[in-house]
């Protein structure tokens, strides 16, 4: 492999993990919230959540263009009370990564949340915990395992992340191009050899991510 | 010591949950077949659920006063509750476990309660590895050690080999005697409280029964 294939593999990990880092906590309370709260508007909340697993990634990168491009709502926000441009930058292909992350990541948080028995957390409550030394002591160590497992099959789904990155971050070597973007790039090119080098990549990372995220799920 | 359930009312599905009733005395048995309200009781008691209405008081400490929106939180209230599951916290040790609720508690006091559930070669355990007598004993030490107000168990011998009931029941009450713990035990099986306890409530069907019959079945 070359330097410009080290280059684009290293970008993308980076840029994967960081979207983990960003879905982490906001992926783990809101994952506690749907899996232990009862609020008006949970199940509408919750939808939304999940919509970008199931409406086309391009349609959900056309929404984000819409929100960050340079007239969008935060797009607007961010150049000029800022000074940051999201469109076709790195920041693109995180914000693209974190929403296609974000569900995800619940997901698979939510289930490990609800597994953790009621009763134990009431018990907490009677040796004297305050609600929130009860959250970070019983809740957070016992459902670890499932936000741990989130957190790799939100990052293995950033790696693969592709019809959203290519139309809000695009394909511009060296800043924003993926992964998933050089290997449709090669093969409209007709250079289907470094494709399948790049394919090869991405299904060993994606299988140790796999084999990782479901050890931790069932780990006791 | 005297606790005191006044007009508590709640609704549960099918079930009217009503009692109201004053309980004096060290050691009270709650008897009641299954599904007759024993556990929303303790619960109740213990601040896990709001009633709809009435008050609860121990001695003179309202706890729970639903027409003056009072509800103290159940870490504030100071009272021990065992349930039927023990809730040992999987994930610590047996020593992290009795500490959980007792960062600050007497030494002496921590090494009576230790030394009189014979828990000292149990403490570096995980809970998942003990034997059912010794998770009845890590949860009756885990409860006493934050010295509560009041004990609330709820059928702590389910599923329990009879010799084992017979060697931890005895080590319960001495240590709700020796230390002074008042003690409201929930059960199905009046035979296992028999001569220990000052008093018997009887639950049936989400109320508190002046009917005896059940002592006799």
């Amino acid at each position: 492999m070359d330097s410009e294939a080290w280059l684009i593999i290293r970008f993308t990990l980076g840029m994967a993990a960081l979207s983990t880092l960003l879905v982490t906590p906001i992926g783990t309370v809101t994952a506690w919230l749907l899996a232990k709260k009862r609020w008006p508007g949970k199940s509408l909340v919750e939808t939304l959540i999940f919509l970008p697993l199931v409406i086309p990634p391009v349609a959900t990168g056309l929404l984000l263009l819409k929100v960050f491009s340079r007239n969008g709502l935060l797009g607007g926000f961010l150049t000029k009370q800022l000074g940051l441009e999201v469109i076709f930058t790195w920041r693109a292909v995180v914000i693209a990564m974190v929403v296609m992350a974000f569900p995800l990541f619940v997901r698979t948080a939510r289930v490990a949340f609800e597994a953790v028995p009621v009763r134990l957390e009431q018990v907490g409550r009677t040796l004297g915990a305050s609600p929130l030394r009860v959250w970070f002591t019983i809740t957070l160590p016992l459902a670890r395992n499932g936000i741990l497992a989130g957190m790799v099959m939100g990052f293995a789904r950033a790696l693969g992340e592709f019809g959203a990155t290519i139309l809000v971050a695009g394909n511009i070597p060296g800043k924003t191009t993926t992964i998933a973007v050089v290997i449709y790039n090669n093969i409209q090119l007709g250079q289907d050899e470094i494709a399948l080098m790049y394919v090869l990549v991405s299904i060993i990372i994606a299988f140790i991510c796999t084999w990782v995220g479901e050890y931790l799920c069932r780990r006791p | 010591m005297t606790v005191q359930l006044h007009n508590i009312t709640l609704t549960l599905g099918a079930m009217n949950f009503s009692v109201d009733i004053t309980l004096p005395g060290m050691i009270t048995t709650i008897l009641g077949q299954s599904g007759s309200g024993k556990t929303t009781l303790l619960e109740i008691i213990a601040g896990l659920r709001r009633p709809e209405t009435g008050f609860i008081k121990i001695n003179d400490v309202i706890l729970t006063d639903v027409a003056n929106k009072l509800h103290v939180p159940p870490e504030k209230r100071n009272i021990g509750y065992v349930p039927q599951d023990l809730a040992l916290l999987p994930h610590l040790s047996v020593r992290r476990n009795l500490l959980y609720g007792a960062r600050q508690c007497d030494p002496a006091y921590y090494h009576s309660i230790v030394e009189l559930l014979e828990i000292e070669p149990l403490l570096d355990r995980r809970t998942t590895m003990l034997s059912g007598g010794e998770k009845q004993r890590v949860a009756y030490a885990r409860a006493a050690l934050t010295r509560p107000k009041l004990l609330l168990l709820d059928e702590p011998m389910a599923n329990l080999h009879q010799s084992i009931k017979d060697k931890i029941l005895p080590c319960l009450f001495q240590m709700c005697r020796e230390f002074s713990i008042p003690l409201l035990y929930v059960t199905h099986d009046p035979s296992e409280i028999a001569g220990h306890s000052d008093q018997v409530m009887v639950m049936k069907n989400g109320t508190n029964s002046t009917d005896r019959s059940y002592l006799a079945d």
